[in-house]
């Protein structure tokens, strides 16, 4: 299972990079969003895959047969940041687009050096 | 617990708050403003003391036993950040009383800004990877919105960018954290520190170390990943650009230090070999694109790069004078490079434009701020009696008993061409015969600036001269303060016995 689901998290990488390269403005956010999911699954994939043992502590307690909570806390905090992080993004470039009057990274070198 | 611990976190959120509840009175916004940053560099300095005088402390959130809990930890390098935070972050708010325009401030400026600097001592203040992580999203949400604010064409298109590759830095610090964890099965700071001391020489961690370099090098503007700070420091408000040309990168430039001293030190001859080199690169693409500029702030915008190369040498190193030098570079810096964005501001108001060659002829009309533009302009070129000279006196000197000269040769041709910039300012700006259509246009500006008005702008800025001149003349206090905390940085067993207890 960690084989497949390397093979995702190395899929999303590059399909994220690939669509941040392209000129449009949008395709850039949608690229930031599939970075994110990247590492969230990468994160998901590497602290272990365990299946069907809930940390719950019960009379027998016994750390080894447990799955490990805390990815799942990382996880959620990052997705709860990214989620906000998506949606000043959206507005970003709503705005972007209205004042430069279009969706083209190309014509946005104004301010480069 | 010591309420000191959190008091730089909890003072600019309450102040924040309160703004935000006083939305529809600028007047309450702006006195709450200031107070806050007032009080939160009165934290900040209790927080300094109670280190040097206690040692490095640290609290569990909630009580929970370290390494489960959220744990905040200070150290003498902490608590010196923290104090240059509140007096950046007093500067620009009272700057920003003076500078801002209506727009920003009815849209929540203050609280904005407070909101940032409570990213920035949260980012300092805490001892866990990931709350190092959620601090970051917090002080660059507040940042994006800051640089936007106002929604000028410029702004916009400097906004992109520096989201852009904010966001691409972040995914890579997060997935960086991620792998820690998969290896080491922690992300407190001090319980990493201890379990990578005891494990075997690893080959993916070098490549964790890698990552986290990528990570903290792009927020730190490190060479070659520099490239959105001159394109989009100097689109804002000058208020908000003299804040993040502070603090901002120095934020980064602090996780590079605290990752690579506390953490990373497995392979130092590798990954510090790779740190050496990007800083000289770093200080001779910065210095030599500032060069190459015409416009006030994007001259400065290229020299936060090249200085940055500087703090990253002393990390390099890797010895005691070398960090104590690194620690003195930021202090120094953050104060001169802050003043120098105020003073652009100052300029502008003044003759309407930060183009070099519209400019002139300030000498005669503002002989005052001419001089005050001289003493942090010299101290950035590292001339003494300035504090730079005292700064980069000491990191050559590591350089020289590290026997890395052609490092140490590069920082001072460095330090040449910075004062090759600084000059060009200077003669364009102060000494040059103003253009003939600009004349109007100051004398204008002259009348419509109220006293009042006048006295907010200067104030910050010859409070900021005052302190570089101070450092300058008094090193010693602060060269011991910056020694001593390089020492807990390069022997970490005090910091990993204040958090996690005695074992």
């Amino acid at each position: 299972m960690e084989t497949v689901l390397a093979f995702v998290i190395g899929a999303l990488y590059a399909a994220g990079l690939f669509t941040m390269l392209r000129r449009n403005i949008v395709r850039l956010v949608i690229g930031l969003g599939l970075l994110g999911h990247a590492a969230n699954l990468l994160i998901f994939t590497i602290a272990g895959l365990t299946r069907a043992r809930p940390p719950l502590i019960s009379q027998s307690f016994a750390p080894e047969t447990l799955a490990d909570p805390m990815p799942h806390a990382l996880i959620l905090t990052a997705i709860v940041i990214g989620f906000a992080v998506q949606s000043f993004a959206l507005v970003l470039i709503y705005r972007v687009i209205q004042t430069v009057g279009t969706d083209d990274l190309d014509n946005m070198k104004a301010t480069d050096t | 617990m010591n309420i000191l611990l959190i008091l730089p976190v909890l003072v600019p959120m309450t102040a924040a708050v309160l703004c935000m509840l006083a939305w529809n009175s600028l007047r309450i916004q702006r006195a709450l403003s200031v107070i806050g940053a007032a009080l939160l560099l009165a934290a900040g300095l209790l927080l300094l003391r109670s280190i040097w005088q206690n040692g490095i402390q640290a609290a569990q959130m909630n009580g929970w036993p370290p390494p489960f809990g959220i744990t905040v930890v200070a150290d003498l390098f902490s608590a010196i950040m923290v104090a240059i935070t509140g007096v950046i972050g007093l500067a620009t708010a009272v700057y920003s009383l003076a500078t801002l325009d209506r727009e920003r401030e009815t849209f929540g400026y203050y609280p904005l800004l407070h909101i940032l600097l409570m990213g920035v001592c949260g980012a300092f203040v805490t001892g866990d990877l990931f709350n190092l992580y959620v601090w970051f999203e917090v002080m660059l949400m507040a940042s994006f919105v800051l640089m936007a604010l106002g929604g000028e064409r410029a702004q916009m298109e400097g906004a992109v960018k520096y989201v852009t590759i904010n966001l691409v830095a972040s995914a890579m610090f997060l997935a960086a954290v991620g792998m820690l964890y998969g290896v080491v099965g922690t992300l407190n700071m001090a319980d990493l520190a201890q379990k990578l001391r005891a494990a075997p020489r690893m080959d993916l961690l070098t490549t964790i170390a890698m990552l986290f370099l990528i990570a903290f090098g792009i927020k730190a503007a490190v060479f070659p990943l520099f490239f959105w700070l001159p394109a989009s420091y100097h689109t804002p408000p000058v208020a908000v650009s003299a804040i993040f040309a502070g603090l901002l990168t120095k934020v980064g430039v602090y996780a590079l230090i605290r990752v690579f001293t506390l953490l990373f030190v497995q392979d130092v001859a590798y990954t510090h070999t790779v740190i050496l080199a990007l800083a000289g690169l770093t200080m001779i693409t910065g210095v030599l694109g500032a060069v190459a500029q015409n416009e006030f702030r994007r001259i400065l915008s290229f020299h936060i790069v090249s200085q940055i190369g500087y703090m990253i040498f002393g990390l390099g190193l890797f010895t005691v004078t070398a960090l104590a030098g690194s620690i003195f570079y930021i202090v120094h810096h953050i104060i001169v490079k802050t003043n120098l964005f105020l003073i652009s501001g100052v300029v502008h108001r003044a003759q309407g434009t930060y183009e070099l060659k519209k400019l002139g002829g300030l000498y005669s009309t503002r002989p005052a701020l001419s001089i005050l533009f001289l003493i942090p302009a010299l101290s950035l070129a590292g001339l003494p009696p300035l504090s730079g000279f005292v700064a980069k006196f000491t990191l050559v000197r590591a350089g020289l008993e590290s026997q890395s000269y052609i490092l140490v040769a590069t920082a001072l041709a460095v330090g040449l061409l910075t004062l090759f910039s600084m000059t060009k300012i200077w003669a364009e700006t102060f000494w040059k015969d103003a253009p003939a259509e600009s004349e109007t246009t100051a004398a204008a500006m002259a009348i419509s600036a109220p006293l009042a008005s006048r006295w907010l702008l200067m104030m910050p800025i010859a409070s900021l001269a005052l302190i570089t001149v101070m450092i300058g003349l008094a090193a010693e206090p602060l060269y011991v303060l910056t020694s001593r905390a390089a020492e807990q940085l390069i022997d970490p067993a005090e910091y990993i016995q204040a958090v996690l207890g005695r074992r």
